[in-house]
């Protein structure tokens, strides 16, 4: 369909490809005539939403609706109609803990390790990735040479696919790796990294920032782009200090956008699975299991897979990241209003 | 905060550097080797033999042991450079190592065998590229499978995308019918419902569909992406009505009018739709993984996911594959980075 576009260029082999393309659109076009005739406008409306409706239906919608009667289901039986009705069985024994504070003493361990695990990490993840972009935006908007190449830099990562960079970084983490050569030409022993549970979380902070960082870079930079020039001179002919500048105009009016990006990661942080399931696989033990990976390996990947469970859990993450959402949009909508008024 | 600053501490007529500057220089340059290093050095060991990889320190650029032929010996023994006891210096070939003790031989005289301590020689090495990690995962490994898997998955999702969702914000955004709002409300509610929310219904829906162990069932729960519509609609708005208003006067159809005038004025929108498409179905993982458990079916993504969990990791073949994995997406950024930065800007999605 896009080799539409250079075929205006004029004759050249693309427009010879389409030449089946456009047979076909035109053959189409007879039995529409007749749609339209009989059906008028709105019927055209609705054949032009239908395909989308539907799969969006099949695929999302009903998947979604079905998903709280899913949770209130026992058994390893995949299809609805087979699974016996157990109530709120499995969100009880989600919540069956003997301490909340405690993950060991709830008869779903692993969930509340997962979820205290998410949790370090969002918190980690989220405050560590917003300092970077910050700065690295901040940076970007200076009067650079080449800064096209520079923003690039950044941005070269967001587009590996999870499983590249989590293989890339596993490479460079292990026992032979990038970083215990550079360890060891300072002297230090070589360390398995990944075998460490500290240090794979610390891992799985670093690589998601890594793989993200450039992404929010570039939304952060968007913003500090439109705040207007004049305020900026203004400070510089009072002979402000480079430090109340950034306090006093640039933060302020960055915060719409600012915020937004912070639910934004938040959301993404909140899902993490990819880089992680190919880094540590959640390990070593359970100390980078995230929620995601749990619902995963509930519903999928165990031996006593239990799908209801599963869906109980993905209930409870979907709950959160609604929340994040609505919190995205009501902060989203005030930015909106700000920009239009310049 | 650049301009002011840069004029106010601008390095020329012997200002000095302030300290921002120092800052901006240390972060781009570190930001140089921190972003492209770990990439640049998966690449230059995908080039090493598993001999090579499995050194420690390892060496930058791919080098192997030179070995020699060696009459009466079976195997191609490794070649050192030995100084002997007499000060002279050899090439010699070991053929075995006892202790600190090397027994080795002359290449060209392999009668008489030549203790030498393990202190007084070094491998001969040279530099060579380990090709082979690239032609044998074609061999051994299901390879072009998965290559191919992977490129049916992305060309075939994408194209659906292009089609079903220009045909809704077309829809969406030049008629007026009744629901039109709750549609488009309900389209970008999907926002909300990511995969990891609905994969366990999901998944028996499209087992249900039959789709399980089948690509489709990789396609088809991915191509009406809201973010599609999104990007779509917003430009068609911009499109003048009186454009189908003449049109419709001429008795074109309503499907001449989406396939000969929206559609190309949509090109840019299009084109910027189709490489975010690319990208990520290129790049989907978790979904695959779920739908596809036959090897035949693997995308390239779980394939490598897949072999390098296992418990002996064929590094020197994983290496290479990720390399080639990483292609498309290198030359998307390469070539058509801009259309993708200025589409992150102006819709804040991904």
């Amino acid at each position: 369909m896009t080799a539409d576009v250079p075929g205006r260029t004029g004759l050249s082999l693309s427009d010879l490809a389409m030449v089946p393309v456009r047979l076909a659109m035109s053959f189409i076009d007879a039995p529409l005539r007749w749609v339209q005739k009989t059906f008028g406008l709105g019927g055209m409306a609705t054949f032009f939403l239908l395909p989308n409706m539907l799969i969006f239906g099949i695929f999302v919608l009903l998947p979604f609706f079905i998903n709280f009667a899913y949770s209130m289901t026992g058994g390893t039986a995949l299809f609805l109609p087979d699974r016996s009705f157990v109530g709120t069985d499995q969100y009880a024994r989600l919540f069956d803990c003997a301490n909340y504070l405690d993950p060991n003493s709830c008869v779903e361990d692993t969930f509340w390790t997962a979820v205290g695990n998410t949790g370090w990490f969002v918190v980690l993840q989220v405050t560590l990735m917003i300092g970077f972009s910050l700065v690295t935006a901040l940076i970007l908007n200076r009067d650079l040479r080449a800064r096209s190449f520079w923003r690039a830099v950044f941005f070269f990562p967001v587009l590996l696919s999870p499983v590249v960079v989590g293989l890339i970084w596993k490479w460079i983490l292990q026992r032979q790796g990038l970083l215990n050569f550079g360890l060891f030409s300072f002297g230090f022993e070589p360390h398995v990294w990944l075998n460490d549970r500290t240090w794979s979380f610390a891992a799985t902070v670093g690589v998601s920032i890594w793989a993200h960082m450039g992404f929010y870079t570039l939304i952060i930079l968007a913003g500090l782009q439109a705040i207007p020039k004049d305020l900026y001179e203004a400070a510089e002919m009072d002979g402000t200090r480079t430090s109340r500048v950034f306090l006093r105009i640039t933060l302020p009016l960055l915060m719409p956008n600012l915020l937004v990006v912070i639910v934004l990661v938040l959301i993404r942080a909140v899902q993490i699975f990819d880089e992680v399931y190919v880094l540590t696989g959640g390990g070593p033990g359970t100390s980078t299991l995230y929620l995601t990976q749990y619902i995963y390996e509930t519903g999928f990947a165990t031996q006593l897979r239990n799908p209801g469970l599963a869906a109980a859990a993905s209930i409870l993450m979907g709950v959160v990241l609604v929340v994040l959402t609505l919190l995205q949009l009501g902060l989203s909508r005030p930015s909106e209003k700000k920009g239009s008024r310049k | 905060m650049s301009r002011a600053v840069e004029f106010l501490f601008r390095r020329k007529g012997g200002n000095g550097w302030h300290w921002t500057d120092i800052v901006t220089w240390v972060w781009l340059v570190g930001g140089v080797f921190i972003m492209f290093g770990p990439a640049v050095w998966l690449v230059g060991s995908s080039f090493k033999s598993p001999a090579a990889l499995a050194e420690f320190p390892p060496t930058i650029l791919p080098y192997v042991t030179q070995k020699a032929t060696v009459e009466a010996y079976d195997k191609p023994l490794d070649l050192y450079e030995v100084t002997l006891d007499d000060g002279s210096k050899a090439t010699l070939a070991e053929v075995r190592r006892i202790g600190v003790v090397s027994q080795m031989v002359d290449p060209v005289k392999p009668g008489e065998i030549v203790k030498v301590n393990i202190a007084n020689r070094t491998p001969v090495r040279q530099m060579s590229f380990a090709a082979e990690n690239y032609t044998e995962p074609f061999t051994h490994f299901d390879f072009v499978r998965y290559l191919w898997n992977s490129v049916f998955v992305t060309v075939t999702a994408t194209l659906i995308t292009l089609v079903v969702n220009s045909m809704a914000a077309f829809a969406l955004s030049k008629y007026e019918f009744r629901g039109r709002t709750f549609a488009m409300l309900l389209i970008l509610a999907t926002l909300m419902v990511p995969l990891s929310v609905i994969m366990v219904p999901l998944y028996s829906i499209v087992s249900a569909l039959g789709l399980f162990n089948n690509l489709w069932g990789v396609i088809l729960p991915t191509v009406a992406t809201p973010t599609g519509v999104f990007i779509l609609r917003q430009y068609m708005l911009t499109i003048p009505d009186e454009l189908i208003d003449a049109a419709r006067m001429d008795k074109a159809s309503e499907w001449q009018i989406y396939w000969r005038i929206i559609l190309p004025l949509t090109a840019p929108a299009l084109a910027v739709l189709a490489i975010f498409s690319v990208v990520w179905r290129w790049n989907d993982f978790l979904w695959p993984l779920i739908v596809l458990s036959r090897k035949e079916l693997y995308t390239l993504q779980v394939g490598l996911s897949i072999y390098s969990g296992e418990l002996n990791v064929q590094w020197h073949f994983i290496l290479a594959m990720t390399v080639v994995t990483m292609i498309p997406v290198v030359l998307v950024f390469l070539f058509l980075q801009r259309f993708i930065t200025t589409g992150i800007a102006g819709t804040g999605l991904k």
